[in-house]
């Protein structure tokens, strides 16, 4: 797959912005992890999604940006980064999926045009474990559903302003 | 005549990409454990590869130590990539040292910056190897 990562997504229009997000993710994975994320062919659950990644976005743009994945996938994404078989979930699978984050982040904010130099990134967090409930003051939710390695890996922007 | 040589015409360029001593800056040690297999993809095989976290940690080791080529992230807690340059270029051991920064912050405004600040390249996460290389390679090889 070759990406012309030189190119913004034209205008600022929020049609665009779905659409970005996607190809900022697959940019991401197959960049990064050399992973060719896949579209899933049906809507997937989010169930068991027990490890979120989330960078805040503060300027222009206002919200916060969640990969959410398996912890199976966390330790395989971890594992792809640092080229290695096996990594089991502790400090690096959690710097791994900051990092995901946060190039997702970066990537999509870059491919937006005006939106690069306007928009701050704060430093990632990450969540281990499904049980918890998250609400924030959002008036728009972007969602992309992905497939990594045939598990579902779910990206989530959420608009304040 | 190596195949590094062969690969990029000149055995000055092989020399460079194999002798030279590296310092990888980056709160992730994921990304550092990236960057250092990304310079290895490139072909550029460094003697030597010293790790820092943030700003603080690289003035702590560029005191000790002599390298060839810095690549440093921007936003770093403790201490900046931004802020690492200028107080590194204003030291006696900084001068003609290039520092490439690797970060998610790719706007036309923070290119300005670092490279106002002294950085030599800046690279954009996520990068392919061929990006590294392209790079360093630029930089390595200009003439002071």
């Amino acid at each position: 797959m070759n990406f012309d990562r030189s190119a913004t997504i034209a205008g600022t229009g929020r049609e665009c912005w779905p659409s970005a997000l996607q190809l900022a993710v697959e940019e991401v994975f197959e960049l990064m992890l050399g992973s060719a994320l896949e579209i899933p062919s049906e809507p997937l659950s989010s169930d068991g999604l027990d490890v979120t990644s989330m960078v805040g976005l503060a300027g222009q743009l206002c919200g916060v940006l969640s990969v959410c994945c398996s912890t199976k996938s966390a330790n395989r994404i971890a594992a792809r980064m640092l080229a290695t078989d096996a990594v089991t979930c502790g400090p690096q699978v959690w710097d791994a999926m900051g990092e995901i984050s946060n190039m997702v982040a970066g990537n999509f904010k870059n491919k937006i045009t005006g939106l690069g130099d306007g928009c701050m990134l704060s430093v990632p967090t990450v969540i281990s474990g499904g049980d918890y409930s998250l609400r924030s003051l959002i008036n728009e939710q972007i969602r992309v559903m992905l497939l990594f390695e045939g598990e579902p890996l779910c990206v989530i922007l959420e608009v304040h302003n | 005549m190596g195949e590094d040589a062969l690969e990029y015409g000149t055995p000055r360029r092989a020399r460079i990409m194999d002798n030279i001593k590296v310092l990888i800056v980056d709160d992730s040690a994921v990304m550092r454990k990236i960057v250092e297999r990304s310079l290895r993809q490139a072909s550029i095989n460094p003697a030597q590869v010293l790790e820092a976290g943030n700003g603080v940690e690289a003035l702590a080791a560029l005191q000790t130590a002599k390298v060839d080529l810095i690549l440093c992230d921007i936003n770093m807690p403790v201490m900046d990539g931004l802020e690492f340059i200028k107080q590194f270029s204003a030291l006696k051991n900084g001068k003609g040292v290039p520092v490439v920064m690797i970060t998610t912050e790719g706007s036309e405004a923070h290119v300005v910056e670092a490279l106002a600040a002294g950085a030599r390249g800046y690279i954009r996460k996520p990068f392919t190897p061929d990006q590294v290389k392209e790079h360093v390679l630029a930089v390595l090889t200009e003439k002071p």
